[in-house]
């Protein structure tokens, strides 16, 4: 299985467990920085078209064509100055790959900003970082400070002729505020609730400038690609899915761990090369969470085949999103393991919006009967409904991402659900009784 | 989330310390001027940290005043967020992962520990008045579970006697280290010779 | 104009609209609950989706802006099924205690789900519990059934600019509450009321006292203070229940002040039911012919000279007129309606107006308030000020400390040199003014209170006029006039202009009448020494307290009434319950009266009265329509002296005697005070 594996040379972050140190120096060595310069030097056209032809996709969740964002941004910068934020609000239950790349590899992501800054007009960036990671934060702090020494970052940043400043902001435990319009929000110093789009970030976004957001990850391949061009980025993985993409393997499997690896590697061979196989062998496989919580689960039949990439899972009703990889043995109980997913998002949900205000507490509840054994049938399809109302109604994906779960558990585990019902309807329905007639008070007992 | 429960108890007077309120103007730097509400998560913060881990109600008014911002906005914020405190925690505030990936790993086993050690409810604080603990959703150290926070350190790849010796030794005020309790270099594989071939293990 | 597709029927619309509004043109209706057309959108309640083409999911259609070539739906199974769901889900944790609820039968959930919702409730689980928020005298609570619209947040941020009601928490947990439960503070507050679509907030004075359906509903205009809001009066009998805004927009547009909406019950306290005599110095029940005898025969004692009458503030115009007819068959020329001394003159029209009109602040691109505090003395006109402020960022500036006005402003000074200094274009703030096309002066009366009263007012309106700031396109010169009746009285000439304009103060201060006929006055301030004083009025009051004789009349909600307010907009006030116990309306009094002294009636009936008030109405155009326009006649000097521009406090929830007799009022007052006494504002 070894020839199979991603080369170390095409590895984009060769520091990922801090095996030769993530100060500036040791960064210089591996690359970082180099050539800056000169890739600034090249204007704006051509950094965004380089970036467009290795067909880079957003890491954070969504996959929008990278190269196609920051082309959004106003060509010219008018009265209103350009914002670039980077999204370090990393919170989806089965991803900590931002977190590395804070702690390991920060000056990827500071030269990333600079470029990424330079590419779409902004003069300051500020980086979003979940209030737990303080450590990671002050890391990157000391990165960043190691940058100004070096006059990477400032006036005339890293000789560009580009002003440029990077500012850290926490997050103070909102999950919510990954979202691009709640984390800018939260930036303005207001609860973080996303804002109704139209207008998009890219035209209206923080302090009602054009503001470009990215995912730390996103912007930490950006130079790499751009001193290697596009097309060795895109020779990686296929068309529409190219690259290298750190996968994060948690839950049952024998050594869970982060891993850098080509886009479109079997699944199968992530969970048996790098997290030693599953807990109890691959027969014990009860199904695996494929990209972050928000993400419908895939059976072990689809575990066999399928390839980790945007499209092949989006195929397979699912999708990367982050690429954590949750796998879940047969030792579990999926409905609970579901249900403890349902509470995360019912804790979560910011509350604006109905839908996902009222129904994320919904699901959670009916799940943690079934659990229970508290439930009917018609419980269960009374959830599909809920979850059915729940999405493609809210202001923003928070709404998908709290139902497809659940509508991935219905879909692949139903029978596991109906074989917990052990309450009987209290209301039977009689079919041939006029629908307006109150059912159960037919029934004597209930009478 | 339920809406967090002020504590009955207030101090009277909040004001930012001398070296707080250098921190707070340095801080207000990275804003723009007319956007110096930015500054509200920061300040809330450095109240917290100020005041034993949580904020008080008359610092609420202060950061109000100092941000001109009316009082509603900075408590709506306060209570937004789930990592501000708005009632007394542990000095030393154990905060346990209880997500999916964490859960399915054995998180039930560390909070078992935390039930018995420090006290039997979350939020309760310890009967030496140093320790409270609480369940807490994905702390993004998926890889590493299950997990802890203590204060702001990890505590990762936990069991049961490595949480119990955590515990036991903050009661004697004894902080060990932070990260992965299983022997292994943060997210890499338990076999790291897997990944990094020879030449860079 | 662009073109949108809705339902298949292409139609028109303006840009900048949002689908819904486009929607609306259209006729399809679309059901809302978080959208208000005064209030930012928040889109947050989802029961506006459509279904729009290109698009896999239903939109918003509140928060969507319209653009030509769109293809909208919103008759289809999507949107049905996307509206059904958002239904369920507001049901879901609504408490459905809809017997027990004060908005039963006008409840916008009542209406909506009777449309969208389902016959049974699939939500087996517990209902949420959200404890009551306290938020003052007025704001009911009952936060179970709060459906998280938000209306109330951004009413309170926005229009009231009192940004004291947030969401705290978040999730499924969050609550609407003020600051730790404290009192709203602001003038506007019953608005939220009326904007709450569920029955979260209601009135507190109203709980459970009717059912909308078993109200007389009456519209008509609020005088309580000169803007002159248009109301609906809402009567279970005798008794006036509530009073609700009505719509109009060159006026209030939908809001009302908490005090005209919650003086009601005064209405129903400390009312003079029954004509008084004073014996004994003890004021003693009596009969209406008993009340006239005595009267009579002190009229007839009296030299004419000495005979004197005040006007008070919620006098009509009918009355007004009334009652200096009544004055003219005595022979007496000492009437006065000002409460205290102000300059006024009342030769052209626009010298008592606030002239640019209502609307017409939000045209404007300057603002000037010169002794005025309009947030106290013009509540509503101020939320206009406010609205110019938010929408069009007007730069607001004010000769004197006028405190908190719900926006920022500047002071460039508070003495009269400074007034002095801009009539001459010498003060900085010229450069600025010079710049403004439409700017607006607010001159209040607390500035025309002033030695240099004469001066400020003659000069700054010939400052303007010298600009052409006073002409029929634009008039900068505003006076802001306290008092319903004042308008009415300046036009009926009531201000004896021959006359040294203090006079009757002067008189009255020495005791010289003796003989005072208080008409419905109470806020009039001087020591009683041995005149007799005839007090016709609704409320026992500070008029009565003082009175030898009592005659018992009607308060505004019980007789019909034009007035007139303080843009000079003829509007009437109508009669929705009737007077208390034997009182009689106030025209009827002063007919009675004149029937008993001089053996013939004073005017044949309530409509010639009308007529002729109508016809003594200058520049009267039409009924409510501004007056005309006409160029002003020429300046009186006056002289100056440099002083203080002092702003006179108004004790808002005590100014009339209707709202002093009002429970609610004085809750307001005192948690006010207490409020101002703790020393916790900021």
């Amino acid at each position: 299985m070894d020839q199979n594996m991603l080369k170390e040379e095409n590895k984009i972050f060769k520091n990922l467990y801090n095996n030769h140190g993530w100060e500036l120096d040791k960064a210089i060595k591996r690359d970082d920085w180099k050539n800056t310069k000169e890739i600034i030097s090249k204007g704006k056209e051509w950094i965004i078209n380089e970036i467009k032809t290795s067909e880079l996709r957003g890491r954070g969740g969504a996959g929008f064509s990278t190269g196609m964002k920051w082309s959004f941004a106003p060509k010219k910068i008018g009265s209103r100055p350009h914002y670039l934020v980077i999204n370090a609000d990393e919170s989806e239950p089965g991803t900590c790959k931002d977190r590395d790349i804070l702690r390991f590899e920060p000056q990827k992501l500071i030269e990333g900003c600079l470029i990424a800054g330079f590419a779409v007009g902004a003069h300051v960036c500020y980086i979003y970082i979940r209030g737990e990671y303080s450590f990671e934060g002050q890391r990157l702090q000391e990165a960043i400070n190691q940058a100004y020494k070096k006059n990477f970052l400032g006036k005339n940043a890293c000789g560009s002729n580009w002003d440029f400043d990077i500012h850290i902001h926490y997050g103070a435990g909102a999950y919510i505020c990954g979202e691009e319009t709640a984390l800018l929000e939260s930036i303005e110093g207001n609860k973080g609730q996303p804002r109704l789009k139209p207008p998009f970030p890219a035209l209206v976004g923080l302090y009602g400038c054009p503001t470009i957001v990215n995912n730390v990850e996103t912007i930490a391949v950006v130079p790499t690609i751009l001193r290697r061009g596009g097309k060795w980025f895109a020779s990686l993985g296929r068309p529409k899915n190219t690259g290298t993409k750190i996968f994060c393997i948690s839950g049952n499997v024998n050594s869970p761990c982060n891993v850098e690896e080509e886009m479109g590697i079997p699944l199968k061979d992530l969970i048996n090369t790098y997290a030693g196989g599953v807990i109890g062998g691959w027969d014990n496989l009860q199904a695996v969470i494929p990209g972050g919580s928000s993400m419908p689960l895939l059976p072990k039949k689809t575990c066999e085949t399928i390839k980790m990439d945007f499209d092949s899972l989006t195929e397979n009703k699912s999708g990367l999103g982050t690429a954590g990889i949750v796998v879940i043995n047969k030792d579990q109980d999926i409905v609970s393991c579901m249900a403890r997913i349902a509470r995360f998002y019912k804790h979560e949900s910011c509350g604006q919006c109905t839908p996902c205000r009222e129904g994320s507490g919904w699901m959670w509840r009916i799940l943690n009967r079934a659990t229970k054994g508290e439930t009917t049938l018609s419980d269960i399809d009374l959830l599909e409904d809920v979850t059915k109302q729940i999405e493609g109604h809210t202001i923003c994906a928070f709404g998908e991402g709290s139902a497809w779960p659940v509508q991935g558990l219905l879909r692949h585990f139903r029978k596991e659900i109906d074989k917990k019902c052990s309450n009987d309807p209290l209301i039977k329905k009689k079919k041939d009784v006029p629908y307006l007639i109150d059912q159960h008070l037919l029934e004597k007992k209930n009478a | 989330m339920s809406v967090k429960k002020v504590n009955s108890e207030q101090p009277k007077n909040f004001e930012f310390n001398e070296k707080f309120k250098s921190i707070a103007e340095e801080i207000l730097k990275k804003y723009p001027k007319k956007n110096k509400k930015s500054a509200v998560m920061p300040f809330l913060y450095l109240a917290q940290k100020q005041n034993n881990n949580w904020i008080p109600l008359a610092a609420i008014k202060y950061i109000s005043k100092y941000l001109s911002m009316p009082y509603i906005s900075v408590y709506e914020v306060a209570t937004f967020y789930s990592m501000f405190n708005l009632s007394p925690v542990g000095k030393y505030f154990i905060q346990v992962c209880t997500t999916t990936p964490c859960l399915i790993r054995g998180a039930d086993k560390i909070v078992k520990v935390c039930k018995k050690k420090i006290s039997e409810k979350e939020n309760q604080i310890s009967k030496n008045g140093e320790c409270s603990w609480t369940e807490v959703e994905c702390l993004g150290a998926c890889v590493n579970a299950p997990m802890m926070q203590i204060n702001s350190d990890y505590y990762e790849d936990l069991d049961e006697k490595s949480t119990a010796k955590i515990i036991d030794s903050i009661f004697k005020d004894k902080i060990l280290e932070s990260g992965s309790y299983k022997g292994r270099k943060n997210t890499s594989p338990v076999d790291t010779k897997i990944i990094n071939g020879s030449e860079h293990a | 104009m662009p073109k949108i597709n809705i339902n298949g029927k292409e139609i028109e619309f303006e840009p900048g609209m949002t689908i819904l509004q486009a929607c609306e043109i259209a006729g399809a209706e679309i059901p809302r609950f978080c959208y208000h057309e005064r209030l930012s959108i928040a889109g947050n309640c989802r029961m506006c989706l459509v279904e729009m083409d290109k698009s896999r999911k239903p939109i918003a259609s509140c928060a969507m802006p319209a653009a030509e070539g769109m293809n909208i739906k919103t008759n289809t199974e999507m949107v049905e099924k996307a509206r059904k769901g958002v239904m369920e889900f507001l049901l879901a944790n609504h408490p459905l205690d809809c017997p027990v609820c004060d908005q039963g039968g006008e409840c916008d959930l009542q209406d909506q789900s009777l449309y969208y919702g389902v016959d049974k409730s699939r939500f087996s689980e517990n209902k949420r519990f959200v404890s009551e928020k306290y938020m003052g005298p007025l704001i009911k609570t009952q936060m179970t059934r709060c459906i998280h619209c938000t209306r109330c947040v951004r009413f309170a941020t926005e229009v009231a600019g009192v940004p004291e009601i947030g969401a705290i928490g978040r999730g499924e947990n969050m609550e609407i509450t003020t600051y730790l439960e404290k009192s709203m503070e602001s003038e506007l507050s019953g608005n939220v009321i009326d904007l709450c679509p569920v029955g979260a907030l209601t009135s507190k004075p109203y709980a459970f006292s009717a059912r909308p359906w078993e109200l007389k509903k009456t519209e008509s205009i609020d005088v309580l203070d000169a803007v002159g809001s248009n109301i609906r009066v809402d009567t279970y009998g005798w008794e006036v229940k509530r009073i609700l805004p009505r719509l109009n927009e060159e006026i209030n547009e939908e809001w009302i002040s908490d005090k005209t909406r919650y003086s009601c019950d005064g209405l129903l306290k400390q009312r003079l039911d029954t004509p008084y005599i004073k014996k004994n110095n003890k004021l003693i029940k009596s009969s209406w012919d008993e009340a006239l005898d005595v009267i009579t025969k002190k009229l007839n004692e009296t030299e004419n000279s000495l005979i004197a009458g005040h006007i008070g503030d919620l006098v009509s115009l009918e009355t007004t007129l009334a009652f200096k007819k009544f004055f003219e068959l005595l022979g007496s020329k000492n009437l006065e309606f000002r409460e205290k001394k102000f300059y006024i003159n009342s030769e052209d029209k626009m010298n008592y107006l606030f002239n640019s009109s209502i609307n017409g602040i939000e045209k404007s691109d300057l603002i000037l308030l010169v002794g005025s505090n309009p947030r106290h003395e013009a509540t509503i006109l101020n939320a206009r000020i406010r609205k110019a402020f938010r929408n069009n960022k007007t730069p607001i500036f004010s000769v004197g400390n006028p405190g908190d006005q719900t926006y920022e402003y500047k002071i460039i000074g508070d003495n009269t040199q400074t007034i002095k200094d801009i009539i001459e274009d010498k003060h900085e703030f010229n450069r600025i003014f010079n710049t403004a096309k439409k700017p607006l002066i607010i001159i209040g009366e607390s500035a025309l209170e002033l030695n240099s009263g004469g001066f400020i007012f003659e000069e700054l309106k010939n400052f303007l006029y010298q600009k052409k700031l006073i002409s029929e396109k634009w008039n900068a010169l505003n006076i802001l006039i306290q008092n319903a009746s004042t308008v009415g009285a300046l036009d009926f000439k009531i201000q004896n202009k021959d006359k040294n304009n203090f006079e009757f103060f002067d008189n009255i201060k020495n005791n010289k009448f003796k003989l005072l006929y208080l008409l419905n006055s109470d806020n009039l301030k001087f020591e009683k020494n041995d005149e007799f004083i005839i007090y016709q009025g609704s409320h026992g009051d500070r008029g009565a307290e003082i009175a030898d004789v009592v005659l018992p009349s009607a308060a505004y909600t019980e007789e019909n009434g034009l007035y007139q307010n303080l843009e000079g907009r003829v509007q009437e006030c109508r009669k929705a319950s009737y007077p208390a116990g034997e009182a009689l309306e106030s025209w009827k009094v002063l007919n009675q009266l004149t029937n008993v002294y001089k053996n013939r009636n004073l005017f044949d009936s309530f409509n010639t009265l009308r007529n002729e008030a109508l016809e003594k109405i200058v520049n009267f155009e039409s009924l409510n329509k501004l007056p005309k326009f006409k160029e002003p006649s020429k300046k009186i000097n006056n002289n100056f002296e440099n002083e203080n521009v002092n702003i006179n406090p108004i004790d808002y929830y005590f100014s009339n005697s209707i709202s002093r007799a009002s429970k609610v009022m004085s809750e307001c007052r005192d948690i006010k005070l207490k409020y101002q006494k703790s020393g916790t504002n900021n």
